[in-house]
């Protein structure tokens, strides 16, 4: 399949970090980084490639997390199948909102709100029902094992999160190249004109959110497994729908790697701020908002935007001939 | 538990919660009517007048009721500086990319505002915040039922400028037909920041009516928000009667499913609501068009 090379490079390259780098510490920024960077592989699939903004993906992290923490707390499932039964959760609950929305024909602002809402409403719940522990959240006991998804090394789970990750790279690459990727494009540009050439707008939507869902859910998942403890203000928190949706737009929204891209920059940003001023609570996302800001203003698809104009100008400027071809793609 | 004495006093503080929510969510629609997108920064903007109206009153000694006639100017400064400077600009025309730069702005304010304060919870102490009128069969709280007039003071201020000014007409016109206002030589990038401007007075007025029985954190607006929105899709994005009808509603339900539910299920009422409003009539009780 082409366009696999540069995934399998990326994530070879990451893959040998471990080998290198043993500090706690730094191991554990980089697994907190791929984390979020495969929630945003999962906002990507409906946002970036499906123009559907959600403001509320914390409903699919939360949901994953939920679930694989409460099958092994509650009912001793296995955490492998509690991973799993929490990743097809996602998908579930993406398969109903979708469905329920696209109905309604929701889109842009009302869109935004409507998830918005749907994660709120799930925080409510899981901070008031017994089954998730209530206020108290959900802790799952301490079991180092692989049978158990639990690991002594930090190492191990950098490379569980990275196979994820790798996973959701190599997903999306197909996505991006199958007809379905192509009816999903077509519906973010313009969703009348898609119709009218026979595209089931509504079908490829909501199956995007099932995807999309999916791929968020296991970043959740992967939380409640790392962290082994999940509450209604983690799991369904603002904080994750905010980062799902800066990662993708600041690496490059409808991008292969974006997602991980704005996970690495936005994150190293966080973590500079703090080794600056020292660790004060709320400096990390002044930094992420003043740079979703900028990215917006000034390279509005992303830095890989940014770096294929950049090297559109410099060809440009060796070529002149070039400039007369007309710049293809959304502007 | 149904007896009216009780049923009476909860919906009367209902709908005296309900006009404060009005005044969130006026300016919220305002902007919806004109700009067409959510403002995202509207629960931080809260946030940021709530902590203006706390340190008027702690440094300057000024009370939070004359405040109002300090803080909205400046707000009004303020929220036309954002649109014309900040938001306009960067977002490029494209609505989505507006929501998302009203969500990065709403992300600094509320995290400057945290990093400048840390998280405690602050209140002021004026001699009226806890006082009651007596309507003999119920006790009102003095500061909600200024609040409750003043809802009506700033509608009524608001209809009189969209109605009788030049920068009214010339909103109301941009609001129904962007291209033609702009053809008939209206500047729209001043006409998107006053609505903007006049959305955030409206937040700057609703912190100096809260404050005198409320409290103030970094994230204390966001509570307000998401009632907002909740009350300008149920009235109609856009539409001021429609948030001032949906904003007493709310707070009705607000206050009767609290009676009969308990504190933090009575909030699920309000989402429910907004979820439902959403799926089956987007365009809201009184909105024209989804």
């Amino acid at each position: 399949m082409r366009g696999l090379g540069p995934i399998a490079i990326a994530v070879a390259v990451l893959a040998a970090v471990p080998l290198v780098v043993h500090s706690n510490a730094t191991l554990n920024f980089l697994i907190v980084t791929l984390m979020i960077a495969l929630a945003g592989q999962g906002w990507n699939i409906l946002g970036g490639y499906g123009g559907q903004y959600s403001f509320g993906h914390a409903a699919f992290f939360g949901t994953g997390a939920y679930v694989t923490a409460v099958l092994q707390v509650r009912y001793g499932v296995n955490a492998w199948l509690g991973f799993g039964a929490g990743i097809a959760a996602g998908a579930a609950l993406g398969s109903v909102i979708g469905a329920l929305t696209f109905r309604s024909g929701l889109r842009g602002s009302y869109f935004a709100l409507v998830t918005l809402a749907f994660a709120e409403v799930l925080r409510i719940i899981a901070s008031v029902a017994p089954i998730t522990g209530a206020g108290v959240g959900t802790l799952i006991k301490l079991d180092l094992g692989a049978q158990a998804f639990q690991f002594q090394s930090r190492a191990v789970f950098y490379w569980a999160v990275l196979a994820l990750v790798a996973g959701s790279l190599v997903a999306t690459r197909l996505i991006e190249r199958s007809r379905f990727g192509a009816w999903l494009i077509a519906v973010r540009e313009n969703e009348d004109a898609a119709k009218a050439l026979g595209v089931d707008a509504r079908s490829v939507k909501t199956a995007a959110m099932v995807i999309s869902g999916a791929i968020t859910a296991a970043a959740g998942c992967f939380y409640a497994q790392y962290f082994l403890f999940v509450d209604s203000g983690i799991a369904y928190g603002t904080w994750i729908s905010i980062e799902a949706l800066l990662t993708p737009i600041i690496g490059g929204v409808g991008t292969v790697f974006g997602p991980l891209l704005g996970a690495l920059v936005v994150k190293s940003l966080g973590e500079g701020a703090k080794l600056v001023t020292g660790d004060v609570p709320g400096l990390d996302l002044i930094v992420y908002g003043a740079v979703l800001v900028l990215v917006i203003w000034f390279t509005p698809r992303g830095l890989i935007g940014g770096f294929m104009q950049a090297r559109k100008w410099l060809t440009r400027r060796a070529t002149p001939t070039a400039s007369s071809i007309p710049e293809a793609g959304r502007g | 538990m149904l007896s009216p004495t009780i049923l009476i006093p909860a919906i009367l503080n209902g709908l005296l919660t309900g006009a404060v929510y009005a005044l969130v969510a006026l300016g919220l629609t305002l902007i919806y009517g004109v700009l067409h997108i959510i403002n995202f920064a509207h629960g931080a903007l809260l946030s940021a007048a709530l902590f203006a109206a706390f340190f008027a009153y702690r440094l300057l000694g000024l009370d939070p009721y004359s405040a109002v006639f300090l803080l909205s100017p400046i707000f009004f400064a303020l929220g036309y500086a954002l649109q014309r400077f900040i938001i306009g600009p960067a977002s490029h025309g494209d609505d989505r990319n507006m929501l998302l730069v009203t969500l990065g702005i709403a992300v600094v304010i509320e995290n400057a505002l945290l990093f400048a304060f840390r998280a405690d919870t602050r209140t002021i102490d004026v001699p009226y915040g806890f006082k009651t009128i007596d309507f003999g069969f119920t006790f009102l709280a003095v500061p909600r039922v200024v609040g409750f007039v003043a809802v009506f003071v700033v509608a009524l201020v608001l209809w009189l400028i969209m109605t009788f000014t030049d920068i009214g007409r010339a909103i109301r016109a941009v609001a129904k037909e962007k291209l033609g206002a702009e053809l008939a030589g209206i500047d729209v990038a001043h006409v998107y920041a006053v609505t903007f401007g006049l959305g955030s007075a409206c937040v700057a007025v609703a912190a100096c009516l809260l404050i005198p029985n409320y409290y103030v954190n970094p994230s204390v607006g966001n509570a307000f928000v998401l009632i907002a929105f909740t009350i300008v899709v149920l009235g109609g994005m856009g539409s001021v009667p429609g948030a001032l009808i949906g904003a007493l509603l709310i707070g009705v339900v607000e206050s009767l499913s609290g009676l009969f539910l308990g504190e933090s299920l009575g909030q699920i009422g309000i989402f429910v609501i907004f979820i439902v409003v959403l799926l089956v009539r987007p365009s809201g009780l009184f909105g024209a068009r989804a």
